[in-house]
């Protein structure tokens, strides 16, 4: 039971970073990244060679993932999304453009890297042996929570305390009154989408150290996104965390009594019927 | 209006004509006329995500419906030994019960919320087949499915799928042109002022949805028979992200977008048959380059506004 929790609560935590890149794109642009699992399937892999083929040093590699992640995430947005945004007369072509990008970098990741399975050296090795034996936790597993709570705690107190950080929020509640203030509205929706697109990366390149990265993750990485955000409600900042651990411990239960496949049957039925009763989520507000 | 709509019916007509005559110039090659029956049944269940499309909500879970469709119909001859022309409309009907009763419950959610969700639900449809034990084989899927009609010729299994075409667009023709299509068009504005005009929106969604899940259980009932097998992996996500695709080529506002962009696409890559490995790149190019440069759609562009010569009115 105790091993259970650590698990939900080591996967949650991770989880929680996935779903925030999302929800803070999606907060901003009212844009679904259907290419964020693809974004964090290209973080595993430049932390792949950066750390594990070229022997960078962890921090490095884990921020030049970030920051690689996040240059890409601008030029979508500058070349892409934003031509898009302004022409288009149908909501779904932005929407369409995303499912478009993520087609195009799993593609472009499938032809570069290859269909196999890839892994770097982990963090720190030993495990703690909690209770007796009753639970393990090894020492890389809890130094990936942590950095990943790390992360979330900075960006919220960055999107709390700062400039950009208000305005990052102004912008997501109401994009005329903020650009009537004075904001920049274009640089602030840029900057975004690259802390958006910055976290999928990094995100990718601290689970690397635990489950390795292969070309086709993306869909995978996108649905379980999905969810979280479904649950907690999309473009809430909390809602992104709580769902993150909601799936987290879902999985860690689901993994232990069943299958793996039955378990993702499971956790969508649930959120369908979860939805029925919450059509927005734990914590979102109706969105049309 | 009136012109669009004569545009529309001129492209429908042509196509199927050419698609109906064909078989004299190219009946002998078998590989021609499996290309053109992937694109008819392709077509058939395009055509579905193009009437969601209509109601203004985006359709990714068809590959689904189209699951449902191949597994009912190779449940039905390989288990029940019923035969081909019993299963179809019962695999088209099943998966409209199932698009009623799961479209009841989604279908309240709205733009990007309910796409996501139908990401997951064709997640879903698959792990319910590959976990369906006994019934659905698992991930070897059913295999050996006999062939309706006997004798070699791929004549009879051709005429089927262009008449299963037929039936599709007609279905759908027959829905947007009429008072039905301009509900649905209201809802996709607006839904809450439809619903104010006495428009009994949760009704006349779910109409759209099961229609067009029937549209998909068809296209892969017909799949099933044609490639005699279905798998899990016979229709994923990325067929259904695909079908939408199709749609946004082809051309949101009429009825033969669907078709025209199933064609275009699926010939257009047994046409590059030594890229066959870089599909999905290429789809994925072709995605972003129509959302740049064509967002309303092959058939709203200027060279392809050719029509038959109807004098007013005469196509309906």
């Amino acid at each position: 039971m105790l091993q259970i929790l650590i698990n939900g609560l080591i996967l949650g935590s991770a989880y929680a970073l996935i779903a925030l890149g999302l929800t803070m794109v999606f907060s901003i642009m009212r844009v679904v990244n259907f290419a964020h699992g693809q974004m964090y399937m290209l973080g595993g892999f430049v932390m792949y060679y950066l750390y594990g083929q070229f022997g960078f040093p962890f921090w490095l590699a884990l921020l030049l993932a970030g920051a690689t992640l996040g240059v890409i995430g601008m030029a979508f947005n500058r070349f892409l999304f934003q031509p898009v945004l302004a022409t288009s007369k149908r909501e779904e072509s932005s929407m369409l453009m995303a499912v478009g990008t993520a087609l195009l970098l799993e593609n472009v990741a499938l032809s570069l890297f290859g269909e196999k399975q890839r892994g770097v050296p982990t963090l720190i090795d030993g495990v703690l042996i909690l209770n007796d034996g009753d639970a393990y936790l090894p020492y890389s597993n809890l130094a990936v929570a942590l950095i990943s709570i790390g992360f979330i705690v900075a960006l919220l107190l960055f999107v709390q305390y700062t400039k950009p950080g208000r305005a990052l929020r102004a912008v997501a509640q109401d994009k005329e009154a903020a650009l009537l203030q004075g904001v920049n509205v274009k640089f602030i929706t840029t900057l975004g989408f690259a802390i958006g697109a910055a976290l999928a990366g990094i995100a990718g390149g601290l689970l690397v150290t635990l489950y390795g990265v292969n070309a086709g993750v993306g869909t995978n990485i996108s649905t379980k996104a999905f969810i979280m955000i479904m649950i907690g409600g999309a473009g809430v900042t909390s809602g992104a965390i709580v769902g993150g651990f909601v799936l987290g411990m879902a999985e860690a239960i689901g993994y232990d009594l069943l299958p793996s496949s039955m378990t993702y049957l499971l956790i969508f039925v649930a959120m369908i019927v979860f939805l029925i009763f919450k059509p927005n989520g734990l914590f979102g507000k109706p969105w049309g | 209006m009136k012109l669009d709509k004569r545009r529309d019916f001129s492209v429908i007509l042509l196509i199927l004509g050419v698609l109906v005559v064909l078989p004299l110039g190219i009946g002998h090659s078998r590989y021609l006329m499996s290309v053109l029956m992937n694109c008819a049944g392709v077509a058939v269940i395009a055509s579905g995500v193009w009437l969601t499309f209509c109601i203004g909500r985006i359709n990714i879970c068809q590959a689904g419906f189209a699951l449902i469709g191949g597994y009912v119909t190779a449940i039905l001859i390989a288990k029940a030994g019923l035969s081909f022309w019993i299963a179809l409309p019962l695999s088209c009907l099943a998966s409209a019960l199932c698009g009623a009763l799961i479209g009841s419950v989604i279908l309240k959610l709205k733009g990007i919320y309910f796409s996501m969700l139908t990401i997951c639900l064709t997640e879903a449809i698959r792990l319910a087949f590959l976990n369906g034990g006994d019934l659905t084989q698992g991930s070897k899927g059913i295999t050996g499915l006999p062939q309706p009609f006997s004798g070699d010729s791929a004549l009879p299994l051709y005429y089927l799928g262009i008449a299963l075409l037929a039936i599709a667009l007609g279905v759908v023709w027959r829905v947007h042109y009429s008072r039905l299509g301009g509900i649905f068009r209201a809802m996709r504005l607006n839904e809450d002022l439809a619903e104010s005009f006495g428009v009994n929106v949760w009704r006349y969604r779910i109409m759209a949805f099961s229609i067009a899940c029937a549209l998909g259980g068809l296209g892969g009932s017909y799949f099933s028979v044609f490639t005699q097998s279905i798998y899990p992996q016979s229709f994923t996500v990325e067929h259904s992200i695909y079908y939408m695709l199709f749609c946004f080529l082809g051309g949101l506002e009429y009825v033969s977008g669907a078709m025209i962009g199933a064609f275009a696409l699926t010939i257009l890559f047994e046409l590059l048959q030594d890229f066959q490995q870089y599909q999905s790149l290429i789809y994925g190019v072709l995605m972003i380059v129509v959302m740049l440069t064509l967002p309303n759609g092959l058939m709203a562009l200027r060279g392809f506004s050719f029509s038959l010569p109807f004098r007013k009115g005469e196509a309906k």
